[in-house]
């Protein structure tokens, strides 16, 4: 078993209303659609790294929309 | 308006419209969170204001109580003119958004950076070489009302009628129906005249997309049509021009954040984000149509919502120092542009212009303060910003 970490970002696509805060702090993890809403990048995960971002992303989200877990 | 009779107290008789509500809310919303959170009133025919963040959001997340179809609390109930989508609820509420966001993603809104740079370079040239300014007529409410003529495809020459309707639609309309439904048919005509011609001779601009636009095969009949561009047209201008002008207030006033801002343009996007959240400048309203309670008060139909996303973002259970403006804020949740379905659409786009404006004035102006031989003042009612922006400009 590895010890290393890998972190994931979900936009819960049903409380995110697209005002596209994830996208201008975090665009290595957060991604827009077509009508400018949020959505994670792939499937969510990556590297460790990056947490400090993700949780960035998530602070600054108005409707609460960015969960953001370890593996 | 100077005849109203002064509010006797904050918790039992607001009122928005009062000089000393508009002139400095703050302290008068910090009380009221303490004091009584919901406050209300017997003006406005009936009317609330939550001051807590969680109570604004609740409201803001409760389409079936609280319905979006009167957005501006006004002195009495005039018809309802639909613009959709910010007068729709659920179910109607989502495909009238649908269709406008596109033109609204950060990436479309890109492509009009350029032109807001040249307004805003040309309005700077203007200023360059004198001594003073107000920053709000001869630069804040020139950019966007010239920015969202550019994007809908119409004259930005017309810029002074577009202003007297909002004028007459969200100030002086609050209390004068007559002036309210003047402005409001002006604004009809004006747009019907628009769509009239492009039917003639199609154009590629915002007002042609929509008239080619479906929704399962179906256009929008030109009346909803009508509605939109008035939204877009309404919600584009005195918004943004109310920012960029508070934005230039403070830093009139904080050469600390001014310097720091001039010297670091890394430092913008948390800067506005920060601006925003401080001067939010749009306060919206709800029309409660089914019987419902929220901490206490029981709301019923008929009564009005004073929805202050401003006062949310005051609000010191949400914001560590709250009623500082920290520019790096590195946490800011803020409800500038409102929460949930109702999200501003044009949030990308007052972003670029405010940044754009912010960013142009400083290179060229690094050095301003207010003069302090005049007065600022504000506007009343529904969305805040400086109307007189007396500045001195240091060289």
């Amino acid at each position: 078993m590895s010890a290393t970490k890998v972190l994931i970002v979900k936009v819960d696509r049903e409380r995110c209303q697209g005002h596209a805060r994830c996208f201008a702090l975090a665009p290595e993890l957060f991604e827009l659609d077509a009508l400018g809403n949020g959505r994670e990048r792939g499937d969510g995960r990556a590297a460790p790294s990056l947490e400090a971002k993700a949780r960035l992303a998530q602070a600054n989200c108005p409707e609460l929309a960015i969960e953001v877990t370890e593996e | 308006m100077s005849k109203r009779p002064p509010a006797t107290d904050w918790a039992t008789d607001f009122d928005h419209l009062d000089p000393r509500w508009s002139e400095n809310p703050y302290p008068i919303w910090d009380e009221l969170r303490q004091k009584c959170p919901i406050a209300h009133t017997e003006r406005f025919m009936g009317a609330y204001f939550p001051s807590r963040y969680e109570d604004v959001r609740a409201i803001a997340y409760d389409t079936e109580h609280f319905s979006s179809r009167r957005p501006v609390v006004r002195e009495s109930r005039p018809p309802l003119m639909p613009a959709p989508p910010i007068t729709s609820d659920p179910p109607e509420h989502r495909p009238a958004k649908q269709i406008l966001l596109p033109a609204f993603t950060p990436d479309m809104i890109a492509r009009h950076e350029p032109r807001t740079r040249d307004i805003c370079r040309e309005l700077i040239g203007r200023i360059a070489g004198k001594s003073r300014c107000d920053g709000a007529v001869d630069y804040a409410q020139e950019i966007p009302v010239r920015v969202i003529a550019h994007m809908l495809g119409v004259r930005e020459d017309d810029a002074d009628q577009f202003r007297k309707w909002i004028k007459e639609i969200l100030e002086i309309g609050v209390t004068d129906v007559e002036v309210l439904m003047r402005g409001q048919n002006e604004m009809v005509a004006y747009f019907d005249d628009q769509i009239a011609a492009r039917r003639q001779s199609p154009r590629d601009d915002l007002i042609g997309y929509l008239l080619n636009v479906r929704v399962d095969d179906c256009p929008f009949t030109d009346r909803h049509i009508n509605g939109m561009l008035r939204l877009l047209m309404i919600a584009g201008i005195d918004t943004t021009w109310s920012a960029i002008g508070s934005c230039l207030w403070h830093l009139a006033q904080h050469a600390d954040d001014r310097r720091r801002l001039a010297a670091d343009g890394g430092l913008m996007g948390a800067a506005v984000e920060e601006f925003l959240r401080a001067y939010a400048p749009v306060t919206m309203a709800r029309e409660v149509v089914k019987e419902t309670q929220l901490n206490g008060c029981t709301f019923k139909p008929g009564q009005m919502i004073l929805l202050s996303f401003p006062a949310a973002n005051r609000d010191p259970a949400v914001f560590a120092d709250a009623d500082r403006v920290v520019i790096d804020r590195a946490h800011n949740r803020h409800a500038a542009f409102g929460l949930g379905i109702h999200r501003c659409i044009g949030s990308n786009l007052a972003r670029m212009e405010i940044s754009v404006a912010l960013t142009e004035w400083l290179q060229c102006f690094p050095e301003f303060r207010l003069d302090p031989q005049a007065s600022v003042t504000w506007s009343v009612g529904t969305v805040r910003g400086p109307r007189a922006l007396p500045l001195l400009l240091d060289a």
